[in-house]
């Protein structure tokens, strides 16, 4: 039966082919007829790599340009002068700079670490699939389902000590008077708020990657390891972790590009303050391109980051790809 | 019969699209660009008799102030098309008359018989003229303002709290006069128990994004002694910006704001005061001018129950420039019907209303009338704090200026980072820079 309904479909498609072949407009097929497969294939990839050169490309080598200019977007009568490598010079040597990139691999760090530390634990306990599983794992995922703008907003209220939820919770637990102390205002305080907010939001994604690593691992390896009588840590240490570490890695590579770029969530919560506390690479982007207007430096700052974030990555891509072949 | 109704149909659907795009053609429209608060909905209202007058539709772009420099000198510098009409802040005008994105407005004065004269001088240097203190004119006075403060009336008049204070200071608890009586008044109030809620001394200005913190610290420091650069030598700011009297004004404002404010302000501007104030949480609150129209009719705290005071002195006595003039966009399509509004809108009967209606105007023919002063109860004090206003530079590089005293005046009064001296000597080395990248030293 299911043989004659193959044939049946091929002739179906033979037809199809026929129909379309028959349909397309006489002139149209002429054009195309002496075309190469080759041709036709970049007849089709074209206009996604007329796109990509526009969106990406484009705008790429012209930052690389204006990096070794004075330009300067709010001057459009002042002359442009190339000035060679003073932009990249000045960033280099600017101790703010390296200010906010300290600030930046602090929140990019430790955000990564709790993520992944508490991500993978929500993981093991969601793989046990206990009754309700499914309905802790929706609830779990929520925050990531937010977006950043929302959840800056509303952790500024609940970070604020006199009506905030959080200070109310702290002083619950503590006794302390929950006006004493401010999360996001203290020079202290303000880099672990924006690590725990982030946390908080993230932790869920982390524990998705974890989870989908969890569960490619065959049962019947566990089941061998139970005959020849290996306890629960050594499961763990010697099956579970090696077979979800490329997970684990993936889930590492994708945070911290994420989190080297993150500005929406801290600009909402502190704005890079108090004073320059919390004043991540991001945010010192955005104040030197489209608040001070100094375009040529801000674009030699963004090719910076660029290549740190490329570079990184590409050093963890391959370290990666290792760990697979394992 | 079916095709004919077809016919019809198509028909009657042309020529309702093409007498729709003739109507859309003949509707004349303005786009007025401008900061979402309190005085832009009195435009709103305001200008209705402009549309009445002309046939002109309005339209309005009204961004909230934490992002209105961001937004609206993006679209200058793009060239955009989006605002006719354009209601600036006072510190752009420099880099909008030099880069060519405001109408210069000489001729059409002329023209028109529109006289700075007629406006309040302080107004015509601050909203209108670039350079400063030539007669050359980019915007027409529109929303005058400066900072002043409004304070609990009804608990300053508490007979207990009257007794109380005046045993702990030797004096009657009134609106103070030198900052070190505000200090005193706020650190009497802060943390007091009235009518069962903790209350707190003062509102200050601490927002580190855009310009917050400056503006609040700035209209401290003229009290002491601050001042830009060297009267006699232009751009020369050693000894100026960090004299030993400026350290004094910026460790003073350190002081009241450790003191005296409430926690959790920590990044507060206009609205976060206005909350504050509104729900009955400081006993003082230092904001603009524009927002008390509004305060005063608020029904929890306004009406008896709120007082206001200007800028108090101390060494000398000055507060900081608020407001705007309004410009014509040199990108706008619409110049003549932009230029009609601004001919409008300079007329004394139009800002008569605008005053009437919660806008500040700037115009001698509403501030000088007899009546003014007691028109509203704030209008007296509008008037002595703009014979005192004092404003941040307007020069092109004005945004870079502005972030450099952001950042190091945050550091210093909210982030406890290094001293009040150290922060001014920064400070001289950032604008330095930046005077010197613009070849002005």
């Amino acid at each position: 039966m299911s043989v004659f309904r193959s044939v049946n479909d091929r002739a179906n498609m033979s037809t199809l082919a026929e129909q379309a072949v028959a349909r397309t407009p006489r002139r149209l097929a002429l054009r195309f007829r002496g075309l190469s497969d080759r041709a036709i294939a970049w007849l089709f990839i074209t206009p996604s790599v007329l796109l990509l050169l526009a969106i990406n490309i484009f705008p790429l080598l012209w930052t690389i340009q204006l990096s070794f200019t004075n330009y300067r977007a709010n001057r459009p009568n002042a002359p442009i002068r190339y000035i060679g490598l003073d932009n990249y010079r000045d960033i280099l040597t600017d101790t703010e700079v390296w200010h906010a990139m300290q600030a930046t691999a602090h929140f990019v760090l430790w955000s990564i670490g709790l993520e992944l530390v508490l991500g993978f634990g929500l993981a093991l306990l969601i793989n046990r699939r206990f009754r309700g599983h499914s309905v802790w794992t929706t609830i779990i995922l929520l925050p990531m389902m937010l977006s950043p703008a929302v959840v800056g907003n509303f952790w500024t209220f609940l970070l604020q000590p006199q009506i905030g939820l959080f200070n109310s919770a702290i002083a619950l637990l503590t006794g302390v008077d929950p006006s004493s102390f401010q999360m996001i205002g203290d020079v202290a305080l303000a880099p672990w708020s924006i690590i725990m907010v982030d946390t908080w939001m993230w932790t869920p994604y982390v524990m998705l990657i974890c989870l989908a690593g969890l569960r490619s691992i065959p049962d019947y390896i566990y089941e061998a390891a139970e005959v020849d009588r290996a306890s629960p840590w050594r499961q763990f240490w010697s099956i579970t972790l090696p077979m979800v570490m490329p997970f684990l890695m993936l889930a590492v590579l994708f945070r911290a590009i994420e989190n080297f770029k993150m500005f929406d969530m801290v600009n909402l919560l502190t704005s890079g303050g108090p004073g320059s506390t919390t004043e991540v690479a991001s945010i010192t982007l955005k104040r030197e391109a489209f608040e001070k207007w100094r375009t040529g430096y801000s674009s030699a700052l963004a090719i910076i980051l660029f290549v740190t974030v490329f570079g990184a990555a590409n050093i963890y891509v391959k370290a990666l790809n290792r760990v697979k072949q394992r | 019969m079916i095709q004919m109704m077809r016919a019809l149909g198509v028909t009657a659907v042309v020529v309702a699209s093409s007498l729709g795009g003739q109507a859309v053609a003949q509707t004349k429209q303005l786009t007025l660009c401008w900061a979402a608060w309190d005085p832009a909905n009195a435009l709103v209202e305001l200008s209705k008799d402009f549309t009445t007058k002309t046939g002109i539709q309005m339209k309005y772009e009204f961004v909230p102030w934490t992002s209105y420099a961001d937004r609206f000198l993006n679209e200058l510098n793009s060239k955009g098309k989006l605002c006719d009409v354009i209601i600036g802040d006072s510190q752009w005008i420099g880099g909008a008359a030099e880069n060519g994105h405001y109408v210069k407005l000489n001729d059409f004065f002329t023209k028109e018989g529109i006289s700075m004269d007629d406006f309040m001088p302080a107004t015509v240097v601050g909203y209108s003229e670039w350079p400063k203190n030539t007669p050359n004119y980019w915007a027409l006075p529109a929303m005058g303002d400066a900072i002043g403060w409004t304070y609990r009336k009804d608990w300053f008049a508490r007979p207990e709290i009257q007794a109380e204070f005046k045993k702990k200071y030797g004096r009657d608890l009134a609106p103070p006069e030198t900052y070190e009586q505000l200090k005193q008044i706020a650190e009497f109030f802060q943390g007091r128990e009235i009518d069962g809620k903790k209350v707190y001394g003062a509102y200050i200005y601490t927002e580190r994004g855009s310009e917050g913190i400056t503006m609040g610290v700035t209209n401290v420091l003229y009290d002491w002694g601050f001042q830009y650069d060297n009267p006699k030598k232009p751009y020369q700011m050693e000894g100026f910006v960090n004299s030993p009297e400026a350290v004094k004004g910026l460790e003073f404002y350190k002081s009241l704001y450790k003191c005296c404010t409430a926690p959790g302000m920590s990044n507060a501007y206009m609205s976060e005061g206005l909350d504050a104030f509104k729900s009955g949480q400081v006993a003082m609150q230092m904001n603009f001018f524009a927002f008390f129209p509004g305060l005063y009719k608020d029904p929890n705290v306004g009406g008896d129950k709120i007082g206001f005071f200007v800028n108090p002195k101390q060494k000398y006595h000055f507060t900081q420039l608020g407001g705007q003039g309004i410009s014509v966009v040199s990108y706008s399509e619409h110049r003549d019907d932009a230029l009609a509004y601004i001919k409008w809108f300079a007329q004394p009967e139009v800002q008569k209303k605008w005053w009437a209606l919660g806008g500040y105007s700037c115009h001698k023919a509403v501030l000088n009338d007899p009546g003014f002063p007691k028109s509203a109860p704030f209008a007296a004090d509008f008037l002595k704090s703009m014979d005192i206003v004092k404003d941040f530079w307007a020069e092109p590089s004005y945004a870079e200026l502005l972030l450099d005293m952001q950042k190091r005046v945050h550091d210093y009064v909210v982030a406890d980072k290094g001293t009040a001296q150290e922060a001014l000597d920064l400070l001289v080395k950032d604008w330095q820079k930046v005077f010197k990248e613009d070849g002005k030293i």
